[in-house]
């Protein structure tokens, strides 16, 4: 498998603050990497990074060889944990939002035969997430599990080269995220996607990736912690087989979860 | 039962609604009552006999002078300056609080500027609106359209920016251009909050419409009432505040109509 998305070097820095520092990471393509650490690790920006949201203050990020430009494009789809959909268009005139956006650069809206083709390729769509009956309502209808389907199905509409997924099952409930998990893997499966998911949950993070990476800041200055960014400080490689006999989880990153449930609790 | 959660349905809603009016009503006619059989010729609080009596000729009988009949062209006149001046506002609120709202360096050029005006008292501004487009029609409406813009542009411009970002960059990853963003995304969100905003407007437009009335102009219902305060005409004075008041709560009822009905999407997590 080759390499769909390399950093080589990238450092995020805020002015004085240093958010990222010496991420170096390939992402092979049909991976799917979950992405764990305290809050403040860089785990959303990086995630900005890639999206194009942000640049790099130094090194280089390449996708499929090429530089990526600071800018959202159709190549990176993205589900957020919130306010993904459009909450004034129907489900199905959601998922066809991005054909309509590539294929009428004026009007954004398709006519005719064209319509009905991408209404006809949203709808299979709708149903491969499970949404085959609620093409027409609105996301204030949905409950958030549907939402969150109805984000995905908008995403792969669009046939990105790398899914990124932010905590995008962290508003639900269990039994729903249990759900979303098969379908996530099914779709993944099915779609040849590339994944990164930034998540809060270990155990999420273990049952669906195939890699995992745990960011943290590696040195900490107690008179200026801005100064020492974050980075991938653990990259396991889950094979198939250890992600299917619940894998034995190193204890450093244990002590990240702890760590992580630490900070969650001082923040509630 | 704590006095919190007791919640009237919707017919005693309506009849406790109606209730304090009533109440209004009643004491008037009393106060009215009193002063009548101590001065039957009292001019300050009229009969509703003095009132239908006065308001009679205005509405059925020709002014000599003009041949108009007076209520009804009082209205038109009124309506029209009021409607023309708040089309202008809305279509010019929604074309530059789009582009202040959408593009940050936009925001960034005339951001002041908005703000700058809209903390100008516009009655302040009438003097200079008579002088420089004269005592027509012109200079009523650009009243309205001055004092009510600016509100209407900040609001939509908020409104537009506090989209929340996650939606403008999944429409980006969807491949959407600004151009898109802003017909796709932004204008169909900000539509509904334009009426919010028009129906919120409405009452400093009414302000705004019979002032520039009352200082110069010759017909209409602000016009009217100021002209017969010289004559102590309570009798046509209060009709005439009445059905201004009947007129705004129905264009209030009628853009709150069109919101739910143009933008059901909009009236759903509300309910």
């Amino acid at each position: 498998m080759s390499d769909l998305l390399a950093f080589e070097n990238v450092w995020l820095e805020y002015g004085e603050k240093i958010v990222l520092e010496r991420v170096d990471l390939a992402i092979a393509e049909r991976s799917f990497v979950s992405i764990v650490g305290p809050s403040g690790a860089g785990k959303s920006s990086f995630l900005r990074l890639v999206l194009g949201q942000e640049a790099p203050t130094q090194g280089r990020i390449l996708l499929d060889g090429k530089r990526l430009t600071p800018e959202c494009g159709p190549d990176r789809g993205v589900v957020f944990q919130r306010y993904s959909v459009f909450p004034h268009l129907t489900a199905l005139r959601n998922v066809m939002f991005g054909r309509e956006c590539t294929d009428a650069r004026f009007t954004a809206r398709l006519f005719g035969a064209a319509r009905r083709a991408a209404a006809e390729e949203a709808e299979a769509m709708l149903t491969e997430v499970g949404l085959g009956d609620a093409l027409h309502l609105y996301p204030a209808q949905l409950s958030g599990g549907m939402q969150q389907r109805l984000a995905i199905a908008q995403a792969l509409m669009a046939r990105p080269r790398l899914l990124l997924l932010d905590e995008p099952f962290g508003a639900l409930d269990p039994g729903i995220r249990q759900d979303m998990h098969r379908l996530i893997l099914r779709l993944w499966r099915e779609h040849a996607l590339t994944v990164l998911m930034v998540t809060h949950d270990i155990s999420e993070a273990f049952g669906l990736g195939t890699r995992v990476l745990a960011f943290d800041k590696r040195r900490i200055d107690p008179h200026a912690p801005h100064r020492f960014g974050a980075t991938a400080v653990y990259d396991l490689e889950l094979t198939r087989k250890r992600r299917a006999a619940a894998p034995e989880i190193p204890k450093e990153v244990l002590r990240l979860t702890e760590s992580v449930i630490t900070n969650t609790q001082d923040s509630l | 039962m704590r006095w919190v959660n007791i919640r009237p349905n919707r017919r005693n809603s309506l009849i406790l609604g109606a209730l304090p009016l009533l109440v209004v009503v009643v004491v008037y006619l009393f106060a009215a009552a009193i002063r009548h059989s101590a001065n039957p010729s009292d001019k300050i609080l009229p009969t509703p006999a003095a009132m239908v009596a006065a308001m009679h000729g205005l509405l059925v009988d020709a002014d000599p002078l003009s041949g108009h009949l007076i209520f009804w062209a009082d209205t038109l006149a009124s309506l029209e300056r009021l409607g023309i001046a708040l089309g202008i506002c809305a279509l010019s609120a929604l074309l530059v609080g789009m582009v202040l709202g959408i593009l940050p360096a936009a925001r960034a050029t005339f951001g002041g500027l908005v703000m700058t005006v809209a903390v100008i008292p516009p009655i302040a501004l009438l003097p200079i609106l008579f002088i420089v487009f004269g005592l027509g029609e012109t200079a009523k409406v650009a009243l309205i359209v001055i004092g009510v813009t600016p509100f209407l542009i900040r609001d939509l411009a908020d409104h537009i920016a506090a989209l929340p970002q996650e939606q403008l960059i999944k429409a980006q990853t969807l491949g959407a251009s600004s151009w898109q963003l802003a017909l796709r995304i932004a204008l169909p969100q900000a539509l509904p909050r334009l009426i919010a905003g028009l129906r919120l407007s409405l009452g400093p437009a009414w302000v705004y419409l019979i002032s520039a009335e009352a200082v110069a102009s010759d017909i209409g219902l602000g016009y009217r009432i100021f002209l017969v305060r010289r004559y102590l005409s309570m009798d046509i004075i209060i009709p005439y505040v009445a059905w201004i008041s009947l007129l705004a709560i129905l264009m209030d009822l009628a853009l709150a109509q069109l919101s739910r009905r143009s933008f059901a999407w909009a009236h759903q997590a509300s309910r």
